[in-house]
């Protein structure tokens, strides 16, 4: 694996195995002393081109916990001031000795193009490009499902076959539900997706994926997990495509709200991305209910995040999959 | 007009047909048949090779003015020649934009200075392409540059009241209204056709009926007012069928469509490589089968490049920072006989009818696209079906790099090239002396 | 210091160019010795923690923890046994493909004021045990660090030795010592591969 740009790339057995390593990840992070030396000399640049203090917080943190570098570089550039292209601020980045790109950015397929530039020469991963894909929040999402609904134990080497997860929301504008819609079925898993007409793109007959315009009868279901995505306010008015006529009208279709979670089965998690709409798409006794596992995923996101981080930047890769420690015993 | 060039051309097939030999003198062809001979000429093996009239471009981005970084009319016209043509129809949407007299003019002179191929400048419809009043379309008729063919191109004219106005106004000077169908408000910061690749890949869409609902309201339109109308670049099966019944009714419609189209499909954005992002967006191979079929049935009238370079600042970025088009005038000949006559679907004498007689006579061009016949005037292409080349952009004539067929091979080339009855090209390559200066 | 015998001449040959050093009965006789050693040089088995570096480190770890029991009945092995996953701590992951990350889980006591014997199959170049050493230390404080291996096969690049050693192996660096165990591999045996 040399870069993480989406998760319709990942294998069966390379998502498990980013599952395992996270798991290990998050054993060092309840320990008193949570660093570790693993990744001491390597740089990695978190290039945010989008405001998000949460995810590149995130990535700081578990660059840090492995000994890593940090260099943030944030470029608050819209399409309209230009600025410094991606090309430019690339190889400058890569002046500076970058092991490894954390870029988020507003156009889909930026970290594809940086990828495969020549620009940079370390590893790049996609904390999130447009509309296209977020692949280490669909991988927390899946660590997190995978920790309270496969049973007691130690769930290393488990995927999530069988489960049935719900996805509702703004499908259309989601980076987060494209990258969860490939991964979940990759790992076994049954994904309904919920949304208004609007907020569905023309193509998603294709996906991997059930598609319903009714929450209330996708509850009927009895899912095991449900993801609320965050819808855009600005998406109501007609500035903003007029997607939707009210919020008020959106909420009642598709909001989550003590009602329909009460309606869920018991063992049922809620998961979101963040940040949420309070009252918008969640309510707020479904936000601060036991079930919902919110705070967890954020958590649960460093420790991924620092399996990324090591699966990537830790060994050197020939071929794509790593050996265990046995067939790799040079020496002792 | 230079005395003095005359040529040759021995053994070749016009149109593909019957081999005879074809003499070139005085600007004009002069002489045809099997014994021609002339002792002065310069004698051109045209054995395996096919002779067709000068290929005429309804759609061309020459760039200049304003944008002399991406393509100036020299570049661009000599790019042209090296791919057979004899004449071009320059898009108005320079800066200043070609909306005046004045600047026509100025476009038509600087390609009569450059003497590689006929330059006539495209007329804008409204003032500065802002689709809020008509341009002054009598003025530029009346120009030197005789302006027959007007567009807002890379903008669509969607104002139904303008569109009518322009429609009606251009009667007057047998002039044609040109359309980029695209409705602004279906494609708002769209970057590639709207369906399944879209979908997948987080680009905002640009759905086939923005193009469809602008020409059957265009079609309609022109029915109504009497006028013709003439469809640029395209692109889906919706709008060849909306072609083909306008003119079973007998709507005067005339339709083009680009090289890329007749081969390429919306997958290739699956890298997000901008060389790919093209306007209007390369659609699904179902998209490219109809157009291949209206192409071929005669719905379709033209193929026209639409040739559109960009610097590679324009192109060496993120998908959504990208600047729309692809180079097409030194591939399009080459794309054209792959895909339409090594498939039977074309011959030689249709290619002559879609790449040279009928924009010729849409642009109302009297000296192109003429039959191979003695007394024309000696506008000719000359082509080498059997050869096969890999498309390497460095070797391009045309200043900028954007060529979605870089490494790909196609067959054909352009052997030579002849602007009244002088070779812009000879033995393949682009000759540097004895350059016309009007 | 360890009183293990020299190497014997090379038994029964493995298919593939391997050759068996040690048997099943050899490695047990072994473990035997290192349990009481072990138990003698601590003064019994007190505040003493067996910390297995996976994979076969931690079976190790498990059998010895379990002899230590048969002779001291006091002793619980469960409680005596843990295992400490290294890799993160390593100096040369960078010149490897990309290790599988093992489990480290201590007993419910943890590690602070005991004497920890770490186990492991082979010792070679000794990286493994200072990677352990710097392991333990985010750990915890441990009294005393000592080590037991089930091979020593010499070559070491660093100032690390064993307390306690199943037997010392001279080999060329160009051959591979392999421990074969039950728990892992469904049959105990030491393989030497690779030209002699």
């Amino acid at each position: 694996m040399k870069h993480l740009l989406s998760t319709a790339s990942l294998s069966h057995a390379e998502a498990v195995r980013i599952l395992d390593t996270a798991g290990q990840m998050a054993a060092t992070q309840a320990r008193e002393i949570k660093k570790l030396p693993t990744l001491r000399g390597r740089t990695v640049v978190n290039l945010f081109f989008e405001d998000s203090t949460r995810t590149r917080i995130s990535f700081e943190t578990a660059a840090k916990r492995l000994s890593a570098d940090v260099i943030n570089f944030s470029a608050k550039g819209s399409s309209v001031s230009k600025g410094e292209s991606l090309k430019d601020t690339a190889l400058t980045l890569q002046a500076m000795g970058a092991d490894a790109v954390v870029i988020r950015h507003h156009a889909s397929g930026a970290p594809h193009t940086l990828a495969h530039s020549g620009w940079t020469h370390g590893a790049v991963i996609n904390a999130g490009d447009g509309t296209h894909q977020h692949p280490t929040q669909a991988l927390l999402d899946a660590y997190t499902l995978r920790r309270h609904l496969t049973g007691p134990g130690d769930p290393t080497g488990r995927d999530l076959a069988g489960l049935r997860v719900a996805i509702v929301g703004d499908v259309l504008h989601s980076r987060v539900a494209r990258s969860n819609v490939q991964l979940l079925h990759t790992l076994g898993a049954d994904v309904t997706l919920v949304s208004p007409p609007t907020l569905l793109p023309v193509g998603v007959e294709a996906w991997p994926a059930e598609v319903s315009y009714h929450l209330d009868d996708v509850i009927d279901t009895k899912p095991d997990a449900i993801m609320m995505l965050r819808v855009q306010r600005e998406r109501m008015s007609s500035a903003g495509g007029g997607f939707f006529p009210s919020p008020l009208e959106y909420t009642r279709g598709y909001g989550l709200d003590a009602r329909r979670l009460a309606a869920m089965p018991d063992h049922a998690i809620v998961l979101h991305p963040g940040p949420m709409n309070r009252g918008l798409e969640i309510s707020a006794d479904a936000a601060d209910s036991p079930r919902a596992v919110i705070v967890e995923q954020v958590a649960n996101g460093v420790a991924v995040r620092m399996a990324v981080l090591y699966l990537l930047l830790a060994g050197h890769d020939t071929a794509a999959a790593g050996t265990t420690n046995d067939e790799t015993k040079v020496d002792a | 007009m230079s005395a003095g060039e005359k040529y040759l051309i021995q053994n070749v097939a016009p149109y593909g047909g019957e081999r005879t030999s074809v003499l070139l003198a005085d600007g004009v062809i002069a002489a045809i048949g099997p014994d021609v001979t002339d002792t002065d000429a310069t004698v051109v093996d045209g054995t395996d090779l096919v002779l067709l009239p000068g290929l005429v471009d309804l759609h061309t981005h020459l760039r200049e003015p304003g944008r002399e970084d991406a393509e100036t009319i020299r570049t661009g016209t000599r790019a042209a020649a090296a791919g057979g043509f004899t004449a071009v129809h320059a898009m108005a949407n320079t800066t200043p934009t070609q909306d005046t007299a004045g600047v026509v003019e100025q476009v038509w002179r600087l390609g009569r200075e450059a003497g590689w191929v006929d330059v006539h400048p495209v007329g804008a419809v409204t003032v500065g392409l802002d689709g809020q009043r008509l341009a002054e379309l009598g003025a530029m008729a009346e120009s030197k540059a005789q302006v027959r063919v007007f567009s807002d191109d890379g903008k669509c004219v969607h104002d139904p009241v303008l569109m009518r106005r322009a429609l009606e106004y251009v009667k007057a000077f047998d002039g044609v209204v040109a359309q980029h169908a695209q409705e602004p408000r279906l494609t708002e910061n769209a970057q590639m056709h709207e369906g399944v690749v879209s979908a997948e890949l987080g680009l905002a869409g640009w759905p086939a009926v923005a193009e469809e609902a602008i020409i059957a309201r265009d079609v309609l339109l022109a029915e109504h007012v009497g006028s013709r109308l003439h469809v640029c670049h395209l692109s889906t099966a919706g709008s060849v069928e909306i072609i083909r019944w306008a003119k079973s009714r007998g709507i005067d419609v005339t339709a083009e469509v680009t090289p890329h189209h007749l081969i390429l499909t919306d997958d290739l954005a699956r890298g997000y490589d901008p060389t790919f992002k093209v306007n209007p967006p390369l659609r699904t191979q179902q998209d490219v089968e109809a157009v291949r079929a209206g192409l071929a049935d005669g719905t379709i009238d033209i193929v026209a490049t639409d040739h559109a370079p960009h610097t590679r600042e324009d192109k060496d970025c993120e998908w959504a920072a990208a600047a729309f088009g692809m180079t097409g005038l030194e591939t399009a000949l080459s794309v054209v006989q792959e895909t339409m006559v090594d498939t039977g679907r074309l011959t030689w004498a249709d290619v002559a009818r879609v790449l040279s007689e009928a924009p010729a006579r849409i642009g109302r061009v009297t000296d192109h696209g003429r039959p191979i016949a003695v007394g024309e005037p000696a506008n000719l292409t000359l082509v080498d079906p059997g050869a096969r080349r890999v498309v390497d952009p460095a070797e391009q004539a045309t200043k900028s790099g954007n060529s979605p067929f870089r490494g790909r091979e196609l067959p054909g080339r352009v052997v030579a090239t002849f602007l009244r009855g002088r070779a812009t090209v000879l033995d393949g390559e682009l000759r540097e002396s004895a350059q016309e200066r009007a | 210091m360890s009183s293990a015998l020299p190497a014997p001449e090379p038994s029964n040959d493995e298919p593939g160019g391997s050759t068996v050093v040690l048997g099943g009965p050899e490695i047990a006789r072994a473990l035997t010795r290192i349990a009481h050693e072990i138990l003698e040089r601590n003064r019994g088995g007190s505040d003493l923690v067996l910390l297995g570096i996976p994979t076969r480190g931690l079976p190790l770890a498990q059998r010895l923890a379990a002899k230590l029991a048969e002779v001291e009945p006091v002793l619980d092995a469960q409680s005596l046994v843990g295992s400490i996953d290294v890799t993160m701590y390593r100096d040369d992951l960078s010149q490897h493909p990309t290790r599988t990350i093992g489990s480290t889980d201590l007993p419910g006591d943890g590690i602070d004021g005991k004497v920890v014997v770490l186990v492991d199959d082979v010792l070679f170049s000794g990286r493994t045990i200072r990677a352990a050493l710097d392991a333990i230390s985010d750990l915890g404080r441990p009294r005393a660090v000592q080590l037991a291996a089930l091979v020593d096969r010499g070559h070491r690049e660093l100032p690390i030795r064993a307390d306690f050693v199943g037997k010392n192996l001279p080999t060329s660096t160009s051959e591979r010592v392999r421990v074969l165990l039950a728990e892992t591999d469904g049959r105990d045996a030491v393989l030497i591969e690779g030209t002699r």
